[in-house]
């Protein structure tokens, strides 16, 4: 579904992707790995077209997405830190999203009534805490019922169980046939919905394999063991 | 690219600066009006000021707000619309809020005491002046991401046109003052929209007499239709240089 092809990307001097080839296919959970700093949130700003690649491609269903924008409609975008206008109300900010997607006829709200973000709609964003504007992102990422879902650390500032209900929601997805990028550092959440793991380092891809080859490959029975061996057995 | 404009108009609209600027607009040109004298004077003072606060309000104001609406534009960013549709929306609904401020301000009070062709062409040029200095904060506040650094920017903009240039003016003037230099004068007219705007409204009144054979020259070029025409077209100009850079700008950048 996504095909990003001899991908670079540098801020300055500081060289963020290095050629990076990789594809993923619809209906996976797909987890993006790496040490702080490796480019992972660079790799989702691209496919997004926040950030501009200096060189390469970014296909999506075979078609390049440079410098369009009506792609985007595909996708729903759950940033690591959400900013948001300091003096708009939660009701003001989905109200406004919605207004501007206002061609989308199925709306999924199923996020906001559990999390029950209809009881503070009238806080203002900036008077919200992380967690809380997290469950905003997370609500208006799901809401328009997007064909690739990229969330970025989604589960970093929530309290456990609104990170169940969106582990629940993200496997939901899955079977409903999406594609799903997740950029995380916690490995036992990793393991619980990912299908895949996609290991950047340096702006390289170290490795990307299925979890049970990883497994397999490394001969440990959990996950995070495997990887730091396949990290530590390489240096 | 409506709907980004109302959601920009509704945030200028609650932070209340927008309002307090019309008010403070209305009370200097009622005030002007009312101290007696002539319209026609009224309208000179009022021209004075007017070059002299309209850009410095615009630029600051549209600076800080660009900085203030990045989270806005992040968030637009990441739906399926153009940036350069989230740029212009962001530029027509500050350079739009700001010239209804004006027009409220001084069109009010122009069309109560002296409605006048020059009154008209006040506004005309406060508006075009308002476009213009919204046009340049944002070139500057694309060119760098530090927001004290952009309003610096801004800043130095708007002392540039309003007052360094003018020194600049008359020190070639005096330099230069055995040589023919009327054309000259005019071309560096044309080069600051600040001293164009006042011009344009000057040889309006009676007063452009006293301005010498450069006076006169002016007189004769833009004292025409087509000289105005001309006067205004540099003008949009003005507007279209900085915004449309500032606009390939932010296109070409990350966010």
């Amino acid at each position: 579904m996504i095909t990003i092809e001899n991908l670079r990307k540098s801020y300055g001097k500081l060289q963020v992707l290095k050629d990076v080839n990789v594809s993923f296919e619809a209906g996976k959970v797909i987890s993006v790995i790496g040490p702080n700093g490796s480019g992972k949130t660079t790799l989702s700003k691209c496919i997004l077209g926040m950030a501009l690649p200096d060189s390469g491609d970014i296909k999506i269903n075979g078609e390049s997405v440079l410098k369009k924008h009506a792609y985007r409609s595909q996708i729903g975008y759950m940033p690591q830190i959400g900013k948001y206008p300091e003096n708009m109300k939660i009701r003001q900010v989905i109200e406004m999203i919605r207004d501007i997607r206002k061609d989308v006829t199925t709306v999924d709200e199923e996020l906001i009534g559990l999390y029950r973000l209809q009881e503070m709609y009238d806080k203002r964003m900036g008077s919200l805490s992380g967690g809380t504007k997290q469950k905003v992102s997370a609500a208006l990422a799901f809401m328009f019922d997007p064909k690739i879902l990229i969330l970025d650390e989604p589960t970093a500032g929530l309290d456990p169980i609104s990170a169940e209900i969106l582990k629940c929601k993200i496997l939901k997805e899955k079977k409903r046939g999406k594609l799903i990028l997740i950029t995380s550092h916690i490995m036992s959440e990793i393991e619980e919905v990912a299908d895949e793991v996609m290991c950047l380092v340096d702006g390289n891809v170290k490795f990307h394999d299925t979890i049970t080859e990883i497994k397999a490959q490394a001969n440990e029975a959990r996950l995070s063991k495997a990887i730091a061996k396949i990290m530590n057995g390489e240096d | 690219m409506s709907k980004i404009i109302k959601y920009v108009f509704y945030d200028i609209i609650r932070n209340k600066i927008v309002l307090a600027y019309t008010l403070f607009l209305l009370l200097l040109s009622i005030g002007l009006f009312n101290l007696g004298g002539s319209p026609d004077k009224a309208v000179l003072s009022l021209l004075n000021l007017v070059l002299l606060t309209v850009p410095l309000i615009s630029i600051v104001f549209a600076t800080t707000h660009f900085y203030n609406s990045y989270e806005f534009i992040e968030l637009l960013v990441a739906q399926p619309i153009n940036r350069k549709k989230i740029f212009m929306s962001e530029y027509l609904g500050v350079a739009g809020s700001l010239s209804g401020a004006f027009i409220v301000g001084v069109g009010v009070p122009v069309l109560l005491f002296g409605a006048s062709l020059t009154g008209f062409y006040l506004l005309l040029t406060g508006v075009f002046i308002t476009f213009i200095f919204v046009a340049l904060a944002f070139l500057a506040s694309v060119i760098t991401r530090d927001k004290a650094k952009g309003i610096g920017i801004a800043l130095l903009l708007w002392f540039y046109f309003a007052l360094i240039y003018d020194g600049i003016v008359l020190f070639i003037l005096y330099a230069f003052a055995d040589y023919p230099l009327e054309n000259a004068t005019l071309a560096m007219t044309a080069m600051n929209p600040v001293d164009l705007g006042r011009i344009i409204v000057l040889l309006n009144l009676d007063v452009s007499a006293l301005m010498g054979y450069t006076g006169a020259l002016y007189k004769s070029i833009l004292g025409s239709l087509w000289g105005i025409g001309l006067a205004f077209g540099l003008l949009l100009l003005w507007i279209l240089v900085p915004i449309l850079s500032s606009r390939s700008i932010f296109s070409k950048r990350d966010l």
